[in-house]
């Protein structure tokens, strides 16, 4: 009898559930990333979620990959089945079309600002009080001082931070290359440890405690203040640096294959959204909309920024100068 | 003997004695017991209430729930495949045995991010059968499969590794006895052979599984590290560790080295268990 009523119970609810079920998809899309945007995107995905359930009545679950920016590409080439990516340079997405065509070759224009819905910079993080009075990209080469970047073979933020100090040094030397390469050659005998990813070196630095200066992402930089304590570390902000602009596509190879296109599609536009933004300044990106910028946690300083494209002409000529095997980072670095 | 009091065969007086278990004593407190100690408290120092919220997170349950899946797979597959191999190479001789044996160390001179690389390179959409498993909608690297993989190729080594110079050692003459006395192949496998080695085994199958539960090179490789889905607790102790979750990556530390501490105290368990009624198995190999 009892188990009956259970039964009787049982089926009505499921009946109850049924159409729901039919029309709700539970649906999960993965999302590729560069190590510093562990904690933006996990905000971004709980944002997007509630909205697109509001929107569609579906579950969407965001899964989150993180590691240095060229390894991540290379994994989404090999085969990672990404069906977005949010990379820290354009290069690394790409050569998502260069190896496999995942994506067609104007990528970028798909999506408002280069598909790069935030930005960033390149500053320095020291220990509390600056012990080495390290104020510009000139201190870092002086002999003795420890400094800490990623590898740029493997991580994005250590591309820029080489390209920024290269900049730089033109800069201070009448655009002689020579002297530029000179420069970052003494800049990288000084660095102990390169890591994969720019995570990697924030650890290193703040957390085992290596290092004078860490050059990093400035979003990194106040993180690790917000992390570890305001009363460790000084940010200091160089004279001029590079605008950093990560970029973020789907990868339709996979969307096609998955049928996720639309909700990925979604995503990424999703980014743009003056809501997405405030989410972005608050974990110290440089929002693409000035109205977010009252959302931020810190006021980001002004300084001279130049791009990669009137300095470099574009990703894909530094990457072949510099960064391919054979590039101007080989001729430097020998461990 | 006619060796002065308390100094032994071998002429160590006590003050050497005293030496060499100092020496030892003192390596294990700084090598051992002072980072493990060091793990669990820092996995407490937030109180046990943060402890057991890092453990039973669900990305951390996940992790736990797939570094098992691995061992369950791998263990028993390279206790069978340890077993075959050091069998053929102790008991047979043949061509090609010298390579063999050199194959089977192959996972241990080689570094594990090479096995990994290795599985890339064949399984990987650029790779030697990338395209026909595209074509068939099936995930290799990157997915459970590929992390099975890479964990049964560096941990091979360890059962057969075990098991070779024991078995060389026995030599055939118990297996010829039982042979003549009428068994048959697989009575005498598991009537003489197996109670012979049967320590090697279980410390074999116990090195083979820890490596297991805690391989990190080649598993980070083929892994793609997606949260919650193809982390391993090893992976997963490093995803927390730069997400700057220090109590919950050392908490899932602590899980791991107690999963090392388990399977210890089953082996002390079935070597006690073994101590106190030895018969059967002595026997077995004496009266053969």
């Amino acid at each position: 009898m009892k188990t009956k009523s259970i039964l009787a119970a049982l089926a009505i609810a499921a009946m109850a559930a049924l159409p729901q079920a039919a029309s709700a998809k539970d649906i999960s899309l993965l999302n590729v990333s560069y190590d510093p945007t562990r904690e933006l995107y996990k905000e971004i995905n709980v944002a997007f979620a509630k909205q697109w359930k509001d929107k569609t009545g579906d579950t969407v679950t965001i899964q989150q990959s993180h590691g240095g920016s060229g390894k991540q590409a290379r994994s989404v080439i090999d085969g990672l089945k990404a069906d977005v990516v949010t990379l820290a340079l354009a290069y690394d997405v790409d050569s998502l079309y260069d190896n496999g065509k995942l994506i067609p070759l104007e990528w970028q224009k798909r999506l408002p600002q280069n598909a790069a819905p935030y930005t960033s910079t390149i500053v320095f993080l020291v220990r509390k009080g600056n012990p080495w009075k390290i104020k510009d990209w000139d201190d870092l080469v002086k002999p003795g001082i420890s400094v800490i970047t990623p590898n740029p073979k493997t991580s994005g933020g250590a591309r820029w931070n080489y390209l920024a100090a290269w900049a730089y040094a033109l800069h201070k030397n009448n655009n002689d290359d020579a002297k530029a390469k000179d420069f970052v050659k003494k800049l990288f005998k000084n660095v102990p440890v390169l890591d994969t990813g720019a995570r990697g070196s924030t650890t290193t630095f703040a957390q085992r405690g290596l290092g004078d200066v860490l050059i990093a992402w400035e979003n990194e930089a106040y993180l690790s203040l917000a992390e570890f304590g305001a009363d460790k570390f000084d940010v200091i902000v160089p004279t001029e640096s590079i605008l950093a602009e990560p970029t973020v596509s789907i990868v339709d190879k996979v969307v096609d294959s998955k049928g996720t296109r639309q909700v990925a599609e979604a995503y990424l536009n999703f980014l743009y959204t003056p809501e997405a933004q405030k989410i972005i300044a608050k974990n110290f990106y440089r929002p693409r909309d000035a109205a977010a910028s009252s959302a931020a946690t810190v006021k980001l300083p002004e300084l001279t920024l130049f791009t990669i494209d009137e300095q470099f002409g574009g990703w894909r000529k530094a990457q072949k100068t510099h960064f391919d095997d054979g590039g101007t980072f080989d001729d430097i670095y020998k461990p | 003997m006619s060796a002065p009091r308390r100094r032994n065969s071998i002429g160590a007086g006590p003050g050497m004695r005293a030496a060499l278990i100092g020496v030892s004593l003192l390596f294990m407190a700084v090598f051992l017991v002072l980072p493990l100690l060091s793990v669990f408290t820092e996995a407490l120092r937030g109180g046990f209430g943060k402890y057991f919220a890092a453990i039973l997170d669900a990305d951390a349950i996940a992790a736990l729930r797939l570094t098992l899946l691995v061992a369950l797979i791998a263990v028993p597959l390279n206790m069978v495949f340890g077993v075959a191999a050091s069998w053929a190479i102790a008991k047979f001789d043949f061509w090609g045995k010298s390579l063999l044996i050199t194959l089977i160390d192959l996972p241990f001179s080689v570094s594990p991010v090479i096995s990994g690389l290795i599985y890339v390179l064949l399984f990987g959409a650029q790779g030697l059968l990338g395209p026909w498993l595209q074509a068939h909608d099936i995930q290799v690297i990157f997915a459970v499969p590929g992390i099975v993989l890479a964990t049964v190729f560096v941990t091979f080594p360890f059962v057969a590794r075990e098991l070779i110079p024991l078995m060389q050692e026995q030599g055939t003459e118990a297996e010829e006895a039982a042979r003549s006395l009428g068994a048959n192949g697989w009575q005498m496998f598991t009537r003489v052979t197996l109670p012979n080695i049967k320590w090697g085994l279980l410390y074999g199958v116990l090195l083979c599984n820890a490596r297991a539960m805690g391989e990190f090179g080649a598993v980070s490789v083929v892994s793609g590290h997606i949260r919650g889905l193809t982390t391993t607790m090893p992976l997963h102790v490093e995803i927390l560790y730069n997400e700057y979750n220090f109590i919950a990556a050392f908490a899932v530390a602590s899980l791991l080295a107690f999963l090392a501490l388990v399977t210890l105290v089953v082996k002390s368990a079935l070597e006690w268990g073994d101590r106190q009624n030895p018969d059967e198995v002595r026997v077995a190999g004496a009266t053969l």
